[in-house]
């Protein structure tokens, strides 16, 4: 149970309530826990102020991406139970006192502390608060699902391009040592409280029996697709699913093929084009980083909001096939010319956020709108699998091909051609999805019941499965 | 931006933007400022791909 004001049932919209109010709720929680990713910003200031190694200052990051994972997995039950508000509302304090926390070991020179802080309690902050949108959303557009999740998505690629200058800015100011770290983190931690609130205040469910606007597309219509699903299907059901495997697949896959470049994308243009008549400077690969980072953040709205017209399998189809074709040309041709070679890193990193924010619409259209926000947090595993995966590959072909003595192009060409086979592998994943069995689709009843509700009325899955078979 | 389309439960279409027009727009200005700052950092040293 969770009070009034948080609970779900405070949160129905009134009549009149504007649906386009919902994504700037959403915004305001993506684009603050978008931060993580601008974390290393942190990492020389904490390496010199704490005497740390590189690799002890990636750790707050590391355990809040591993934490991101774990309670999107875990808490998206209940995130659907108790409604988006109260999401946000704990995304909100987790997110905020994890800086806060911080904040004090990085004043009394505790890095545990700063580790504890932003990597456990604001990790757990950011799962609850990626999911914690996606199913609203879901509900009020469900004639346009792609371009809805795109939005909120989109904010997540968005809340590093805010955070990077802005902390830089900050440390600027207060100073590198340990008590301008601490006065960072403090500022930190007040400002995203105070821009979180907008997410919790605004944030609404639409009323039962809400239909969108004019003629637009409902679901109905949609269904004439045959992957688009009216039934629907429960979080503990859906993962005994062969669709959710294959999506988790197919995520994975695209993650790791798109870290592939992320991770090492500075010194690869540099090596590409080092024994060229125009070797790219380090100011330059800084601004073809930055370059990647805007095509993975327009990505997430573009196809995702493509997805809608075109279908989500299609779309995954381009962002498996075109990317390895990308890559492919990349492996081939890419030391020749430099437009080609940036054109194809910047259409992979597209679909690689492409990726990212087409996949909860995917996941409403296989298994309906009942728990997808609990679903969407279980598959976010591949994320966090890929995570490891593709920094993993990457570094070691990129040694191994070091230590055996190449340089240039052909030191990625091994890693490449691995993430091509990945993206193969994603690619036969996406062809074998098919519409879910029927015998894992709720009783229709249960279904219309809040999610929560239906946990605990409806009978055990077992037992529904034999009312459909 | 519209914020003028949203639906009564009953699926009748209510045209909200009157009301609360001033709340979806301080709404977007709240995320869309900070957006367009972070863009414009972005893009300047973006631009450092061709000019540096």
């Amino acid at each position: 149970m969770t009070p009034g004001f948080l609970d779900r049932s405070h949160t129905v919209a009134p009549p009149g309530w504007s649906r386009w109010l919902v994504p700037p709720a959403a915004l305001s929680v993506h684009l603050s826990i978008g931060q993580a990713y601008a974390w290393s910003v942190f990492k020389p200031p904490l390496e010199s102020s704490l005497g740390l190694s590189g690799t002890a200052s990636a750790l707050p990051f590391q355990l809040g991406i591993v934490m991101l994972g774990l309670s999107a997995a875990f808490g998206g039950t209940l995130v659907e139970r108790n409604g988006p508000r109260w999401a946000m509302s704990v995304s909100l304090l987790c997110f905020s006192s994890g800086f806060l926390l911080a904040a004090l070991g990085a004043a009394l020179q505790q890095y545990w502390l700063v580790v504890f802080g932003y990597g456990f309690v604001g990790g757990i902050g950011l799962g609850i608060g990626y999911i914690s949108p996606v199913s609203t959303l879901i509900k009020w557009f469900p004639d346009r699902p792609g371009m809805a999740t795109g939005i909120a998505i989109m904010g997540f690629g968005g809340g590093a391009l805010i955070a990077s200058p802005w902390s830089a800015q900050m440390l600027e100011t207060f100073g590198s040592g340990s008590d301008g770290i601490a006065m960072a983190f403090l500022v930190h931690g007040l400002v995203y409280a105070v821009f979180m609130a907008l997410g919790v205040l605004l944030v609404r469910v639409p009323a039962e029996g809400w239909r969108p606007p004019g003629d637009r597309t409902p679901q109905e219509k949609q269904a004439a697709r045959s992957l688009v699903t009216t039934a629907d299907v429960s979080a503990r059901n859906a993962v005994r699913t062969p669709q959710f495997w294959c999506l988790w697949v197919v995520l994975c896959m695209n993650v790791t093929a798109g870290i592939g470049i992320l991770e090492k994308a500075a010194p690869m243009i540099g090596d590409f084009f080092a024994g060229t008549s125009t070797p790219v400077s380090a100011s330059a690969a800084a601004g073809f980083v930055a370059l990647l980072s805007l095509a993975n953040m327009s990505g997430r709205f573009l196809w995702s909001a493509t997805s809608d017209l075109i279908g989500r399998k299609n779309m995954y189809r381009v962002y498996l096939g075109v990317g390895a074709l990308m890559y492919l040309a990349i492996v081939q041709l890419g030391d020749s010319s430099k437009p080609l070679f940036i054109t194809c890193a910047l259409v992979i990193l597209s679909f690689y956020g492409g990726g990212f924010a087409t996949v909860p619409a995917y996941l409403k259209d296989l298994f309906g709108t009942y728990e997808v926000g609990a679903i969407h947090g279980r598959l976010l595993t591949a994320w966090s699998t890929a995570g490891v995966l593709g920094p993993l590959i990457v570094n070691w072909v990129a040694d191994s091909q070091e230590s055996a003595g190449r340089s240039g192009p052909g030191l990625y060409g091994l890693s490449l051609t691995i993430m091509i086979g990945l993206l193969a592998v994603g690619f036969v994943a996406n062809e074998l999805v098919r519409p879910v069995n029927p015998k894992y689709h709720e009783p229709r009843a249960a279904a219309g019941h809040e999610a929560g509700e239906a946990d605990e009325e409806v009978p055990g899955d077992d037992d529904r499965r034999q009312q459909h078979t | 931006m519209t914020t003028g389309d949203s639906s009564t439960p009953d699926g009748g279409t209510v045209q909200s933007g009157g009301a609360r027009a001033p709340l979806g727009v301080l709404a977007w200005l709240w995320v869309g400022l900070p957006m367009a700052y972070g863009l414009y950092e972005l893009i300047q040293k973006a631009a450092q791909l061709f000019t540096g």
